[in-house]
């Protein structure tokens, strides 16, 4: 959204409130990411440590039971490959 | 209504209790002590029915108060120097997310040297926080103003904390004679508290949040356009209370100012000391007055142009309590002169200092200060720096 269409002064809750729990969703970080975790699922043992210890909890688990990064939200720290027993994930740079 | 004999900081903590507080969360340091410790006894005889939170440093005094107040309780704290030094952080969160708290806040030096006495640096750090800033010159008045804070404070129109300042010793620890109410004489004087949004599990909403550089501009745009809204309702209060109960407040008082060609400009407890020398000195011929500025946030700007740029005044000696280092020293007395920069005619502005860590201010101090002022009009000429009066060389 453009600057000018943003709220004005006069329409923000006082002391900016948010008045739409989880809006949050709305608001996509993963274009802020250089790497993404890619999961190479022949090697994964569908222990869901990646999703323990995603910060962003942008791991979603599948009907299958392994565990996809979500890329809108993912913002390519790298934890998941560094934690992951099974070292099924690796870190790729992003396209430029 | 009954006149009693009583220590001001007891008086305080009463005058919050009589506000209906439901959160006190508060750390004690001198010269405010005896306010939280009066607030803890009234909570723990269970005369007044409220949460005493008890913390371990004013840093958290001040968040659990802005806590209690965003979930929709009227909350107070009460500190001094230091500790308002400690809260500093949380103190501009308060404001900034719109929580009426209200603090009593006994004026006393910062450190160092250590001073546990009076002066106004305290306050003057936190200048630029967004509160209601607002003076008592005696007992009563910060009985009054302490009670009224949490109507003007929780006034939907406002929704900001207030800050009512007194001199640390000078009133807090004086026992005067105050007239106090009783719990039905001011029933439904203050409303219930009714926030907009509060923190609830029933109807989530998210408070402090981010704000990115595409809407913090505009939030502060906000907040200052409810503070310098807050002074219709300041107004609005004073002459409600002045209907029923008799006592009047405004935001600029004068004294024997109408045909003054020189006035002092206090705030707190000297204005009361530099009417007896204006009364004094009157007898002595010399035409003086008192112009004291007791709202100091939102600053008075339109009723100090018309005190003050009358054609009379000559010229307007303004007292600090405070220094801002390497700036204009005296932090009033800029801020007084430039509210009269563009006034065709406006008096002379001369800063003073004087009173600080607790140095007395004599009779023969404040004759200086009028001197000072009489002295720099007959030579036509402000003074560039403010004149530290009583200074040993």
């Amino acid at each position: 959204m453009r600057l000018k269409e943003r709220p004005s002064w006069k329409e923000l809750l006082p002391g900016c409130i948010i008045d739409e729990p989880g809006n949050s969703e709305n608001y996509k970080t993963g274009d802020w990411k250089t790497l993404r975790p890619v999961v190479d699922k022949r090697k994964c043992i569908k222990c869901g440590t990646c999703w323990i210890f995603c910060p962003e909890y942008a791991y979603e688990e599948d009907e299958y039971g392994y565990f996809n990064p979500n890329y809108d939200y993912c913002k390519g720290c790298g934890i998941c490959a560094v934690e992951c027993p099974a070292r099924c994930i690796t870190m790729e740079r992003e396209e430029e | 209504m009954r006149r009693v004999g009583i220590e001001v900081a007891v008086a305080i903590a009463e005058a919050a209790a009589l506000a209906g507080v439901e959160v006190i969360s508060a750390y004690p340091i001198t010269p405010q002590t005896h306010i939280v410790e009066h607030l803890a006894e009234l909570v723990a005889n269970g005369e007044l029915d409220a949460e005493f939170i008890t913390v371990e440093s004013e840093h958290t005094a001040m968040s659990a108060a802005l806590g209690a107040s965003l979930t929709g309780a009227r909350a107070f704290t009460s500190t001094s120097s230091q500790g308002l030094a400690l809260m500093n952080e949380i103190v501009y969160i308060t404001s900034s997310m719109r929580a009426p708290v209200v603090m009593a806040l006994a004026n006393r030096a910062l450190s160092a040297p250590i001073s546990i006495w009076n002066d106004h640096s305290d306050v003057m750090n936190e200048r630029d926080t967004g509160w209601i800033s607002i003076f008592a010159n005696n007992g009563q008045e910060a009985y009054d103003l302490t009670f009224m804070a949490f109507k003007i404070g929780e006034d939907p129109e406002v929704l900001l904390p207030v800050m009512v300042n007194f001199d640390g010793f000078i009133l807090t620890h004086v026992i005067e004679p105050i007239w106090m109410f009783e719990k039905e004489e001011v029933e439904g004087f203050i409303p219930p508290y009714e926030p907009p949004y509060r923190l609830d599990p029933g109807r989530p909403v998210t408070m402090g949040p981010v704000g990115l550089p595409d809407v913090y501009t505009e939030v502060k745009k906000q907040q200052e356009e409810a503070i310098r809204g807050s002074r219709k309702v300041i107004d609005r209060v004073w002459r409600e209370f002045e209907e029923n109960f008799g006592r009047r407040y405004r935001a600029v008082e004068e004294y024997r100012a109408e045909d003054a060609e020189v006035v002092l400009l206090t705030q707190g407890s000297v204005t009361e000391a530099a009417q007896v020398v204006v009364d004094e000195m009157r007898g002595r011929g010399k035409r003086w007055g008192v112009v004291e500025l007791r709202l100091w946030r939102p600053f008075p700007f339109g009723d100090l142009r018309e005190v003050l740029c009358n054609g009379r005044v000559k010229c307007v000696v303004v007292l600090d309590r405070a220094i801002s280092f390497g700036g204009p020293l005296g932090i009033v007395m800029s801020e007084v002169r430039s509210a009269l920069y563009h006034e065709a005619e406006r008096p002379m502005v001369v800063g003073v200092t004087a009173g600080l860590g607790g140095r007395d201010i004599r009779f023969e101090d404040y004759v200086r200060m009028f001197e000072v002022g009489e002295e720099s009009y007959r030579e036509g000429k402000e003074p560039e720096e403010v004149i530290i009066v009583g200074l040993r060389e």
